[in-house]
């Protein structure tokens, strides 16, 4: 039997005093959606980071106390099969003036590594990546000069050119216009569903959550609900989580 | 000038340019790019520290210079990886306890130093052969490390892009740091304590204004390091002006081009 992508059992984190992550238990199957919603300060990037495996390096001014077991298909997530997870960073964490072409970009995730030449081998990989998600025209442009939904479609290209079966994305939707997002998610569906990977997305979306996830986990340093969208998206879990239901958004579900 | 080059000091004096301008404008693109440019004067001022207790020990400088500007880098390094002060701050301290420290020595030495101005100011003319052994081994080094390019490059690019794909980060960060802290003191004595930083840092940030890659960047970078010794070296010659402010004068008319000319 293989081993789940994603299994959390009473992991904690903590950053010297602040409790980031408290006691999170979680499987996640083979083929889940799962959009990871909560408030800022929640733990939704550092549990990623956990699942990346460099959860301990986010802050460097704190030390950094970890306890629990994460696993990911079964092997601690440093100990992971190169390529079999795919991550999609905030854009923020990004430097614009760092001189590169989108193609570079790409070819590091191939690479993982930065290339001083590009073959041309990775050249027509890269090139397929990018054709993909529709942004074949932004190969030879200069990273910095992209905007916010470009960058975001370049990011993906990257992230799915070692064809990952899990891919974690942190806020991927952030600065992309409405156009950009629909598009964003549409890939991502497509992605998961030829290839049957496992896709972990934090948004602050909730429409984007009930709309394009299989299940919707619901965080603020301890689970606090992880299901059906339907299930999950109630206004005693909403208020739970946020603090408040977010009628605004006119999304709750029926259940109380 | 040609009749020049058959002296040994003037074809010592070219060799420790080429080199020390090749390896500075290597480096500082890494450098510039990591917006650590204080960091070469930091250093700088670390190995003056070395230089004033070589002189004062009556030892050769560079071989307390090296070691002493090593450390103080690992050390730098060590307080930028554990606090949030920042990486000027973590510099700053660094560089007044090491101008502390020299001026110290300096103080401490009984009467004048020429020697201690030669190293200010540098001294292009007076390189020995030991202090070629010395920059060739460093360069050396440099090379036999050239495949972590890549590495830096990623980790320069997007650190947690590099920490997720398994890099080991912080180690390539100890032995840049390293290897930057090697190249300052094998510059020392071309270009000076004082104008050391403008090595490292004009050619990078020439290079970075007219090109579009970080490969490119590099290349261009090692180039106009590697150019800018000539017409610098020529004129000092010439003019029998310091050859070390020749060169990064040199260096920052190509920077004015380049902001002139840049698309």
């Amino acid at each position: 039997m293989t081993a789940p992508p994603v299994q959390l059992d009473n992991f904690s984190v903590r950053f010297g005093e602040f409790q980031a992550l408290d006691r999170v238990t979680l499987e996640v199957p083979q083929g889940a959606f799962v959009a990871i919603l909560g408030p800022n300060g929640a733990g939704k990037s550092t549990l990623l980071k956990a699942l990346l495996g460099i959860a301990s390096g986010i802050l460097r001014d704190a030390p950094t106390s970890v306890s629990g077991s994460v696993k990911v298909f079964g092997n601690t997530p440093q100990n992971v099969k190169a390529g079999w997870v795919g991550y999609v960073p905030q854009v923020k964490s990004f430097d614009r003036s760092f001189p590169a072409l989108s193609l570079e970009v790409v070819v590091s995730g191939l690479r993982r590594s930065w290339p001083f030449i590009v073959t041309l081998q990775e050249r027509k990989k890269a090139e397929a990546m990018l054709e993909q998600v529709g942004a074949l025209q932004l190969a030879n442009r200069r990273l910095g000069r992209l905007s916010g939904g470009e960058l975001q479609r370049v990011y993906l290209a990257r992230s799915l050119i070692r064809e990952p079966k899990l891919l974690l994305l942190d806020e991927p939707a952030t600065g992309v216009d409405a156009v950009g997002e629909a598009d964003l998610y549409r890939h991502l569906e497509t992605y998961q569903r030829q290839s049957g990977a496992t896709v972990m997305m934090i948004t602050h979306d909730w429409e984007a959550a009930q709309h394009h996830a299989s299940a919707v986990l619901l965080i603020n340093r301890r689970v606090i609900e992880y299901g059906l969208p339907a299930d999950v998206m109630c206004p005693n879990c909403l208020a739970q989580a946020f603090g408040h239901v977010g009628h605004s958004h006119g999304l709750v579900s029926g259940r109380r | 000038m040609l009749e020049a080059l058959q002296l040994p000091f003037i074809q010592r004096a070219l060799i420790a340019g080429l080199l020390v301008g090749g390896l500075a404008s290597y480096l500082g693109v890494l450098v510039v790019q990591r917006r650590l440019s204080f960091l070469g004067d930091g250093l700088a001022h670390a190995a003056f520290a070395g230089v004033a207790i070589g002189l004062f020990l009556h030892e050769e400088p560079l071989w307390i210079a090296i070691p002493f500007a090593v450390g103080v880098s690992l050390a730098i390094t060590w307080v930028r990886e554990r606090s949030n002060l920042g990486d000027d701050t973590a510099i700053g301290i660094f560089f007044a306890v090491s101008v502390a420290l020299g001026v110290l020595f300096m103080s401490m030495r009984q009467g004048f130093a020429p020697d201690a101005v030669a190293y200010l100011f540098g001294s292009i003319l007076t390189v020995t052969q030991v202090d070629l052994w010395v920059m060739g081994s460093i360069a050396l080094v440099v090379a036999l490390m050239a495949p972590l390019w890549r590495n830096w490059a990623y980790a320069t690019f997007d650190r947690e892009l590099a920490l997720a794909d398994r890099q080991p980060v912080l180690l390539h960060d100890y032995l840049l740091s390293a290897l930057i802290a090697l190249v300052v003191v094998a510059s020392v004595k071309v270009v000076g304590i004082v104008l050391i930083a403008a090595f490292i840092v004009i050619p990078a940030a020439t290079a970075r204004l007219l090109t579009q890659t970080f490969a490119s960047m590099t290349l261009l970078s090692v180039a106009i390091g590697v150019v800018s010794v000539i017409p610098g070296l020529v004129a000092s010659y010439i003019f029998d002006v310091p050859t070390g402010s020749a060169i990064v004068l040199v260096q920052a008319l190509l920077f004015a081009l380049a902001l002139a000319v840049r698309r």
